[in-house]
């Protein structure tokens, strides 16, 4: 039998190290946007993020949104069709994926397929002390090798958001219009007709670039500030993924009760 | 420096990226067709505005000529006033009619304008005089039922 107060103080000191943990990780944001000049003068470090980040993420979110759309269209279908109204399963597609699935589910692709290797990759420098040599060499480890992961996965996340949701539009209308037969005009221009571009694209938009913040962010906050063993970094690889997808979804809760109030 | 193989994928990704974003402006929303680039302000007084809202369509022979832009209860006389941004290249007659109507059954309600002959035209800032509230279902068919009632008692 534990002791109850000796709970209460691993309680309290458990509550004390996250507050802590987020007091520097936002000390190390506020250092990596200081430091960010080196990651656009020596754009090839970026590029090489973006190109890990972004290009070698495009196979999943593609064949991902692809069959998010095919199920959004079977569904959609099914449903809307006891309603009589099979004509507008353009829009409940467009709607929900450049609203919410579209960033929500490119940002969680992200963070466990960019994310986690760029955990993975600073959580084995520092355990290698390669950044310490840097360090030595005059060099600053956050300009050379944090900032250009951020950047690039701050960069790379609204473009992947954007392909996952074509993607899906494109796989609603593969399944609804090609497959079942729903009237290709109807599918068109029921979605132009009530997907805003302002309203509901350019929000998605803001949701995908805030949640790339969030995610490039705690990648390398995870990978930076990981104990410097290999059972350390194999944790700090599992934070990452855990913690990006509760604060994807936390924030994106957030994020709509502020942009999608319904208008009334 | 150097161009490498890198580069290409990265700029092809970044084209990508950006034909999807147009994709998503131009082919599902609606960005081609629906800006208007001047609007002025026409107001309307309704008793009962049913389920109205602010971004909805104002048509004309069925043809989006507006958005409403707002709505608000006017403590004096008891009725809403409805604010519409009007597009700048159409002009109404001053005795044009507004009336709300509901798009099919369940569909969204809408304003709609029938337009008068008066010569002169509705400036911006003007409030529409003759309106007509939205139908009220439940109003509707309790009319009918009394009607029907009172008609079976004058047969007996």
């Amino acid at each position: 039998m534990p002791n109850p107060l000796d709970l209460i103080r691993k309680l309290g000191h458990a509550m004390v190290e996250r507050i802590w943990r987020l007091g520097f990780a936002s000390r190390f944001l506020v250092a990596i946007l200081a430091q960010s000049g080196t990651s656009f003068r020596r754009l090839s470090l970026t590029l090489r993020e973006i190109y890990f980040g972004g290009v070698l993420s495009l196979l999943i979110i593609l064949v991902s949104g692809l069959f998010v759309g095919l199920v959004l269209g079977l569904q959609g279908y099914e449903i809307l069709q006891r309603f009589g109204s099979t004509e507008a399963l353009g829009t409940l597609v467009a709607l929900s994926l450049t609203r919410e699935l579209g960033p929500v589910l490119a940002a969680i692709f992200f963070a466990s397929r960019a994310g986690s290797s760029i955990t993975a990759e600073i959580g084995l420098m520092k355990a290698t002390e390669q950044l310490k040599a840097m360090d030595m060499m005059a060099v600053n480890p956050i300009a050379r090798v944090v900032a250009p992961r951020f950047w690039g996965g701050v960069i790379s996340m609204p473009l992947l958001a954007a392909l996952f949701s074509a993607m899906g539009v494109i796989g609603g209308w593969l399944i609804g219009v090609v497959f079942i037969g729903v009237d290709d005009g109807a599918y068109w221009s029921q979605m132009q007709a009530s997907v805003d571009f302002r309203y509901d694209v350019w929000n998605g938009v803001i949701k995908s670039f805030v949640f790339g913040i969030a995610v490039s962010l705690i990648a390398v906050f995870e990978g930076y500030d990981s104990v410097p063993t290999a059972e350390g970094v194999s944790r700090a690889i599992t934070r990452t993924v855990v913690t990006s997808a509760l604060s994807i979804l936390a924030l994106d809760f957030i994020l709509t009760s502020f942009m999608f109030r319904g208008a009334s | 420096m150097n161009r490498t193989i890198l580069d290409l994928w990265v700029g092809f990704f970044v084209a990508i990226g950006i034909a999807a974003f147009f994709f998503l402006a131009l082919k599902v929303g609606n960005l081609s067709s629906s800006h208007m680039s001047e609007t002025y302000v026409l107001q309307a007084k309704f008793d009962n505005i049913g389920g109205l809202k602010v971004r909805g369509p104002v048509k004309s022979a069925g043809v989006v000529v507006g958005r409403i832009a707002d709505i608000r209860f006017d403590p004096q006389t008891y009725e809403a006033i409805v604010t519409m941004n009007i597009d700048g290249r159409y002009r109404f007659p001053k005795d044009t009619f507004a009336a709300i109507f509901t798009a099919g059954l369940l569909g969204e309600q809408y304003i709609g304008f029938d337009v008068g002959g008066d010569e002169k035209m509705l400036q911006p800032g003007d409030t529409i005089g003759k309106t007509q509230s939205a139908v009220v279902l439940e109003k509707l068919i309790s009319q009918f039922l009394f009607s029907k009632a009172s008609d079976g008692q004058e047969k007996q």
